[in-house]
This record gives C-alpha cells, sequence and structure tokens, in this order.
C-alpha cells in the first residue's frame, strides 16, 4: 500500500467474469437460495429481465478488488454500498462486472476509496465506499 | 398488510452461536474472487496477526442473515420475503471474522420509513464474539413492497 495517497489516485481495478456457476457457488456459499438467481423461470416470473447476480456477490467482489493493495482486509473500517441496478448473467454468456478503486478522500490515518461498479457500461452499485486505515 | 411500525425498538434474543469454521472461510472467499493469501493460507494470516484465516469482509452477511430471518419468522411484522428487495448494504467493523469466532448476533430495527405503498426498513445486526466484544455492525436497508391490500 502506498504511503503516499491522493485524492483521485486508481489503487487498483479489475474485471471479473460471472456466470450461472458462479451464482450457484456463491449461493451456497452464502447460503442465499432465492431462486431468482438461479432459475430463468421464477425471475421470469417475478418480472426480472433474467436470473440476476446476489446484490451481496457483487458487493463481495467489489471490495475484493482493493485487497492485495490493502495487504490486510483487517484495515477495512467500513463498506457500504447501495444497488441501483442489476446485473443479468446470461446463461450462455455471464456477466463481466467492472471495479474501478479510487481514492475519494484522504484524512489522518484514514482514507476513503470509491468503488465504481459497472455491468455493460452501466453502475450498478452507487456509494460503495470503503473507509480503510492507512497508517 | 403493511410493514408494522411497532418493529421498531422490538427486543429480539441473540441469535445461536455461529462457528466460523476454516473451510467456510476459504469456500466463501472463492465465492466472492477474493484472493488474498489470509483467507486460505493459515500461515499467511498469522504472519498478519490472526489466530487462523481471515474472512473476507462481507462474509458478516451470513451472520445477518440469521437475523434477517428472524425479523421474517415475526408473526405480524408485514414483511413477506417475496416483496422485499435489498436496498442499501453497511458494515461497521471492530476487527475482520476469524475461522474459529462464535459470532452471535443482535437484530434492532432502526427505522421504518414510508414511501408511497412501500416502506424503507433498516435493521441492525450487531454481532459480537464468545467473549462479548464487538465484532461487526451490519445495516440493512430493505425495500418492502405493499403487496395485496
Amino acid at each position: 500500500m502506498s504511503a503516499q495517497l491522493t485524492v483521485g489516485d486508481v489503487v487498483a481495478e479489475r474485471t471479473v467474469h460471472l456466470t450461472r456457476e458462479s451464482l450457484v457457488r456463491y449461493a451456497g456459499a452464502s447460503g442465499d437460495f432465492n431462486p431468482i438467481h438461479y432459475r430463468d423461470d421464477v425471475a421470469a416470473a417475478v418480472g426480472l429481465p433474467g436470473v440476476l447476480a446476489h446484490g451481496m456477490l457483487t458487493m463481495g467482489l467489489a471490495v475484493g478488488t482493493i485487497e492485495s493493495w490493502l495487504g490486510d482486509t483487517g484495515r477495512i473500517l467500513e463498506y457500504g454500498v447501495r444497488f441501483t441496478k442489476p446485473v443479468v448473467v446470461d446463461p450462455e454468456t455471464g456477466a463481466d462486472v467492472t471495479v474501478v478503486a479510487k481514492a475519494g478522500a484522504v484524512d489522518e490515518g484514514t482514507a476513503r476509496i470509491d468503488l465504481t461498479v459497472s455491468c455493460d457500461g452501466v453502475n450498478v452499485l452507487v456509494k460503495a465506499q470503503v473507509r480503510v486505515r492507512v497508517d | 398488510m403493511p410493514v408494522n411500525p411497532e418493529l421498531v425498538g422490538r427486543e429480539f434474543p441473540p441469535t445461536a452461536p455461529y462457528l466460523v469454521g476454516r473451510e467456510k472461510v476459504r469456500e466463501f472467499a472463492r465465492a466472492v474472487f477474493a484472493e488474498s493469501p489470509q483467507h486460505f493460507d493459515p500461515a499467511a494470516a498469522q504472519a498478519l496477526g490472526y489466530a487462523d484465516v481471515v474472512a473476507p469482509p462481507t462474509f458478516a452477511m451470513v451472520i445477518q442473515d440469521l437475523t434477517l430471518q428472524q425479523l421474517l419468522a415475526e408473526p405480524d411484522s408485514g414483511i413477506e420475503l417475496s416483496r422485499v428487495l435489498h436496498a442499501e448494504q453497511r458494515f461497521r467493523y471492530t476487527r475482520p471474522i476469524v475461522a474459529g469466532d462464535e459470532l452471535t448476533a443482535r437484530l434492532s430495527v432502526t427505522a421504518i420509513r414510508a414511501m408511497g405503498g412501500n416502506a424503507m426498513v433498516t435493521s441492525d445486526a450487531e454481532i459480537t464474539d464468545a467473549e462479548g466484544a464487538h465484532v461487526v455492525t451490519a445495516t440493512s436497508i430493505l425495500l418492502v413492497g405493499e403487496g395485496e391490500k
């Protein structure tokens, strides 16, 4: 982790490719078995454009982007997001979620990292902010 | 049935202790594409000062989910899972969750705000370890649709 952190610095970025298998894996790991995350018929019946990624999967993979920069996830003091748009995961082509992590504010000993999280150019989370210890 | 405003301030019992397993931490880390060795390798976690592998930050949701099940199980809540959307999520950490932790969570509903026919329900899960020390507070805001009258 760089000691010289300046507002606007991109500290990390990545694109994660999600498939239906990713969703089944997250369902099992988290215990969230809501069928809108693995059944097309149920998703369609409740009016969704397709099977969606769990919001908590998107939130989890988003913060994972800054782990190697941080060096220790124990430096994370707070993490919050608003879920705005769904991530539709196509059965054949999946979905690509792109995360860009920028320093949004730098204070004495702490920093706010702002995550821009998008799929097909649309932001799927807003106010995705991580407050971290940087001392 | 609209969301019951009397849920705010209601007392809920602590959830049954959840023992965090090493393989569960690894399984969860793989599922959220968390790649740091501290989630997989006990030696890497110990080098950072932890007793065992460290759970990724959003693992706290697994514990908080036990409290949301309590909320949904209240017979007078007016909340049906099929009408619930997860609108917002926050975590405030004292320390990360580590394999071997025995965690309990206590639910409190802190706000219910009407929005047209819908309601925004804010609930906290205060997650503590076997010694009763604070680990993380998880806050969910759920958007609950009005449903059939």
